[in-house]
């Protein structure tokens, strides 16, 4: 799933202090299952901005409203209506999800309230972890299921690093070294031996090669 | 541009090599590393030069090594796949054996949170075994990574890196025989201060007959102090510095400690040199250049019998 984390309130009022009549949308999906931007989440994000610009004496008047995913067209044609009856959305979905309800309305601004983290899992309640890229040529095969792109601070292929130390990362003494999971991983597989291939460097042309990527399937398209 | 590396002809010729470190200044007064070179040479075979060690910016190790050659002692340009990708690399390598630079070092280096850039975006599009495998594509083959043909191939004795006190213990030995296959022609180890440690590795290497694929130049520093030790042994990643160290350091008094940091080295060395498998050593005497003609010469290592640079 994509995670994110709210921005702090005072980004938040700074984007729609302008503005009479803001509509506070929220994304029923990832960013519900990360606590950030569900139906509950903008609950308390209106509760908490309400309760703000009274102290400051005014500000916008807030809708709250969820759909199940900002980031699938069909599900935002319940947002139609209500963003053109608003001066200003401000959405917590992940930065698909904005950029495709800001693409349905060339003259409403439409504000993030979220930044965007990572693809990761729910580890434990209240805990999340990045564990992928992205990349488009998924290697999870040689490193026994676990990425050294997503998990290994410098990504590499033929790790580890020399900053590896009690099984930790160089870079946070809490923070695992992905390798040392790696190795005991093949080792406990017997396949460690996959790792004395010498691993070639990463065709970044799929994450990146020209820009923003597509897929695009005729057979789903009827 | 067929000028061959010194530091490989010595190391053929079977001779205990030296090597030492310049670190380039944080500006760009080349003066510095006219004064590092200048007091490096002679006792030396190859001088590295560092590339913005702990990701803190610093004179570009490409200048700095151009400097360290006009000094008249050869440098070894440590190249980390941080801060540049493969285009830059490569590239960079192409300037190099230009420049009449003959050895390099492929290294990861220091993450980027650790300097003084910490929202830098950290490159690591090669990784240091990728990056050797490219140099000696380069250097054997007259080609980049895909294939293209280059108009005339970079000589370069390659270099890289292990410690042995990183973990897993016995997977650093499996990444050595990695980069030795990758082409590394000479590696350079990360600071011994656990003899015991590294004689287990060195034990290691030599089972597999590594040290008969690749020269192993030993890392030492001398450790100026009581507080550098301690900073090094708590902040500095990958580092091994047993408590005992430690406290030898702390047991004299501060004006005594740089002396009691190069008898450790001095005591290093001379173990080093009776351990099957060692080529040379490679001095980090780390912004104290002047150590290093006094560790030379009272290791006995002025006459080596090789040519001084």
């Amino acid at each position: 799933m994509i995670t994110a984390t709210r921005k702090s309130l005072d980004e938040i009022k700074n984007m729609i202090r302008p503005y009479t009549r803001v509509l506070v949308a929220g994304c029923g999906s990832c960013v519900a299952e990360c606590a950030a931007g569900g139906e509950k989440e903008v609950a308390q994000l209106v509760s908490a901005l309400s309760m703000a610009f009274k102290i400051e004496g005014g500000g916008p008047s807030l809708t709250e409203v969820t759909v199940d995913r900002q980031c699938v067209n069909i599900f935002l044609d319940e947002l139609e209506d209500p963003t053109r009856s608003h001066d200003a959305v401000l959405s917590l979905a992940c930065g698909a999800g904005v950029q495709a309800l800001a693409e349905r309305h060339a003259d409403r601004n439409i504000f993030p309230a979220l930044d965007t983290q990572f693809l990761g899992q729910t580890k434990s309640p209240g805990l999340w972890l990045e564990n992928c890229l992205g990349c488009g040529q998924c290697k999870l095969f040689y490193f026994g299921a676990i990425c050294p792109l997503g998990r290994c601070a410098k990504q590499l292929f033929n790790g580890p690093c020399g900053g590896s130390q009690n099984g930790k990362c160089e870079t946070d003494s809490e923070k695992p070294c992905a390798w040392q999971l790696i190795i005991d991983r093949l080792d406990g597989l017997g396949a460690l031996n996959r790792l004395e291939e010498i691993y070639e460097p990463c065709d970044w042309s799929l994450k990146q090669g020209r820009g923003p990527r597509k897929i695009e399937r005729e057979d789903q398209q009827s | 541009m067929k000028k061959e590396s010194n530091l490989q002809k010595i190391l053929k010729e079977g001779h205990f090599a030296v090597t030492a470190e310049a670190g380039p200044p944080r500006g760009c007064d080349p003066e510095i590393m006219y004064k590092k070179a200048g007091i490096l040479k002679g006792y030396v075979d190859a001088v590295n030069v560092t590339d913005n060690q702990t990701a803190i910016v610093r004179m570009s190790s490409l200048a700095a090594c151009s400097l360290v050659q006009q000094s008249g002692v050869e440098p070894i340009l440590q190249m980390v796949v941080r801060d540049r990708n493969r285009i830059a690399l490569q590239s960079d390598v192409l300037g190099a054996a230009a420049l009449g630079i003959t050895n390099m070092m492929c290294l990861s280096g220091d993450h980027q949170c650790f300097g003084n850039q910490p929202g830098a975006m950290g490159v690591f599009d090669l990784d240091s075994i990728q990056l050797i495998a490219a140099v000696k594509k380069m250097r054997d083959e007259s080609k980049i990574l895909g294939g293209d043909e280059l108009t005339s191939a970079p000589q370069m004795f390659i270099g890289a890196a292990a410690n042995p006190f990183a973990d897993p213990l016995p997977f650093r030995v499996t990444r050595l025989a990695k980069k030795v296959k990758a082409g590394a022609g000479f590696i350079q180890t990360q600071c011994i201060y656990n003899l015991a440690r590294f004689k287990e590795f060195m034990k290691m290497v030599t089972d597999q007959g590594l040290d008969r694929k690749v020269y192993i130049l030993a890392g030492i520093t001398p450790l100026k102090s009581a507080g550098m030790a301690k900073y090094m042994a708590r902040k500095v990643a990958g580092m091994d510095i047993p408590e005992e160290i430690i406290r030898r350091m702390e047991g004299v008094p501060k004006a005594d400690q740089p002396k009691e940091g190069i008898s450790i080295c001095l005591e290093t060395i001379a173990a080093l040199k009776k351990i099957s498998g060692v080529s040379g050593i490679h001095i980090m005497a780390i912004e104290w250049e002047e150590a290093v003609p006094e560790i030379v010469s009272a290791a006995g290592l002025m006459n080596r019998g090789a040519g001084s640079v």
